[in-house]
């Protein structure tokens, strides 16, 4: 039954990959003209025969994808206009840097949101609850480009506290305060959004495992609210709660080349937006691609460790 | 997921009569905020479509010897960098982000619907297709794609809408398919069925009506995020082309002169909140209105 549940996940996520491709692969060969340089007027039609049979776009589109795929699938993802680099290295250069700001914007966003949801649900409708609502609401309203210009404006330009943008000073590269100083506007900007969807996630979810009927027999044999809340909500409230987590990743990545735009933080998600503004777009698929995959992997993760965390899942 | 972080109302659930509408209406109404937000939208949609009639000022009127002025009696927000009226460009610049805004929803509203009802009507492989196309493009990162096919192939109003419409539908093509799902199992559905009904009608006519609240409900949810959308593209330049004007464009503008004139960084990005935090409040008021196991 498991075993059959996994598979399932597997191929599902097999689908999905194979949809992802088809769709990048459409997005490349919908671009007007194809590669900037068959626009220019002044090339002959010879030499634009001999420019498409290079880049292999005189075959016919079934034969141009499969081309395209084994390419992909052995770790090419082409050539930039821009970098000299291929664009899986230069993508990897500025991955960390990413993954440095994803990750602790997460780390904080479920730090912050789980308790307050979970609060939130015990007390529903209490004053912390009421505000929380309204400040979540207020929370994935905001656009996210304003937020940074308000902060860099009241920390960096008034109080002159915090750095406006960049990953270090310069001079101070090996500085562990001066690098988590440069982190707390960029990781505030993109956690917001994040702490309100997971705190109104938690909150709906603990309180969809309150009304159940194994709550109320635990109250009934006397357990206490602390260990009941522990030891019995928290645990059921918390499973779907991974999936919104997951759901996140695209979300960390694509707000997050705004965050790191406004921040001038060199990662994946400004390399992406500079890539779509020179319409460098071997890059920007590559990158578009490169995110997919993650996620697909990401989603397949938690699918394969769901059963783990409630038994009843792949039992069906 | 439930959200309502309002009062449930018990008593009014009792009375159960009139239609659903104006059963739907009257939970909407005891929803404070979200009547208040009806009221605030109703305001802004003045303010950028009829501001405009009561303004004389020129929004494209460049004065160079004006600029980054205070607040003055011809200029009642002061002006921007050329010197042009801050005021009338918001009203303007209102005008084309809620349009942007409603119209991508509408755009996404077609696909979503098409898609999740095709799948959860019929099922079998149209369903495995629709579905994991859905996941597919639900994986891939939506913001690179519109940046991509804006810079590809430019950023008029049309394609701006139509990009944020073709990026924005997988929601609710999963809520309706997991809705039609429901409904398609339902006793009166058979019954049709029975009497003779074609398919195409029986989606039409008795399975789709069903689906309407959440239509709505999601619409609402996604004005807001098509607004933000839209503002944080031309932040960056590949949405709404200057010299005309659009939140996020102005807001774009400002960001060269936030030492010297940071309130031009205040007024639009305002609106923007207060318009995405209106349309958030109403779907959520809805949401909870429209919500059967709240009944």
């Amino acid at each position: 039954m498991i075993f059959a549940y996994l598979i399932k996940r597997i191929v599902y996520a097999l689908i999905v990959l194979f949809m992802v491709s088809v769709v990048t692969f459409s997005i490349i060969r919908l671009a007007p003209g194809g590669p900037s340089l068959l626009a220019d007027p002044k090339l002959s039609k010879p030499e634009i025969a001999q420019i498409e049979r290079q880049l292999g776009i005189d075959k016919p589109i079934p034969v141009q994808f499969v081309l395209w795929l084994t390419q992909i699938l052995r770790g090419d993802l082409g050539k930039s206009f821009l970098y000299q680099t291929g664009n899986l290295e230069t993508i990897m250069t500025r991955l960390p840097n990413t993954l440095i700001l994803a990750g602790v914007s997460l780390l904080i966003s479920i730090l912050i949101a789980v308790p307050l949801g979970l609060y939130s649900a015990v007390r529903p409708y209490g004053a912390l609850d009421q505000s929380l609502g309204v400040l979540s609401l207020i929370s994935i309203s905001i656009p996210v480009f304003w937020l940074g210009l308000l902060l860099i404006i009241l920390f960096a330009v008034t109080l002159r506290i915090l750095p406006a943008g960049g990953m270090a000073s310069p001079g101070l590269e090996d500085s562990l305060v001066d690098r988590a100083k440069h982190l707390i506007l960029p990781v505030f900007v993109l956690s917001t959004a994040g702490i309100a969807e997971i705190m109104r996630y938690t909150r709906s979810s603990a309180r969809n495992v309150l009304r159940q009927d194994f709550v109320r027999t635990a109250r009934a044999k006397g357990l206490s609210e602390g260990t009941l809340q522990r030891r019995h909500v928290l645990r059921n409230a918390l499973i779907p709660v991974v999936t919104i987590i997951g759901l996140q990743l695209p979300r960390l990545v694509g707000g997050a080349a705004v965050t790191e735009t406004i921040f001038s933080w060199p990662g994946m998600g400004r390399l992406g937006v500079e890539a779509a503004l020179s319409r460098d777009y071997p890059l920007i698929m590559a990158i578009t691609l490169f995110v997919a995959v993650a996620v697909v992997a990401f989603n397949l993760i938690v699918d394969l460790i769901y059963p783990l965390l409630d038994p009843r899942i792949g039992l069906e | 997921m439930d959200s309502d972080f309002s009062t449930p109302n018990v008593l009014l659930n009792r009375v159960r009569s009139g239609s659903y509408a104006s059963r739907v209406m009257r939970r909407f109404y005891k929803h404070r905020l979200a009547v208040i937000s009806l009221v605030v939208l109703v305001v802004l949609y003045a303010f950028a479509f009829l501001g405009p009639f009561f303004n004389r000022n020129d929004s494209e009127a460049v004065d160079l010897g004006n600029q980054l002025a205070r607040i003055s009696w011809t200029h009642p927000l002061g002006t921007d960098e050329s010197g042009r009226d801050v005021l009338i460009r918001l009203m303007l610049g209102g005008r084309v982000s809620l349009a942007v805004g409603t119209f991508a929803v509408l755009f996404s509203l077609l696909v979503g619907v098409s898609v999740g009802g095709l799948a959860g009507f019929f099922l079998g492989w149209v369903d495995t297709l629709l579905m994991r196309f859905t996941d597919g493009v639900l994986a891939i990162p939506a913001f690179f794609v519109v940046l991509c096919a804006l810079t590809f192939f430019g950023s008029s109003l049309p394609n701006i809408i139509l990009v944020i419409g073709l990026t924005s539908w997988m929601g609710l093509a999963r809520l309706v398919r997991g809705e039609i799902l429901s409904v398609r199992q339902e006793v009166y559905v058979e019954a049709v069925r029975a009497l003779g009904a074609q398919n195409y009608s029986i989606l039409l006519r008795h399975v789709l009506p069903q689906v309407i609240p959440t239509m709505i409900v999601n619409g609402t949810l996604g004005v807001a995020n098509a607004i933000l959308a839209e503002s944080a593209l031309s932040f960056l330049g590949v949405g709404v082309q200057p010299p005309a004007a659009s939140w996020g464009n102005m807001l774009s503008g400002a960001q060269n002169y936030l030492y010297n004139a940071p309130w031009l960084a205040i007024y639009p990005g305002m609106l923007i909140l207060l318009t995405v935090l209106a349309f958030n409040l109403i779907g959520d008021g809805l949401r909870d209105a429209t919500d059967p196991t709240l009944q």
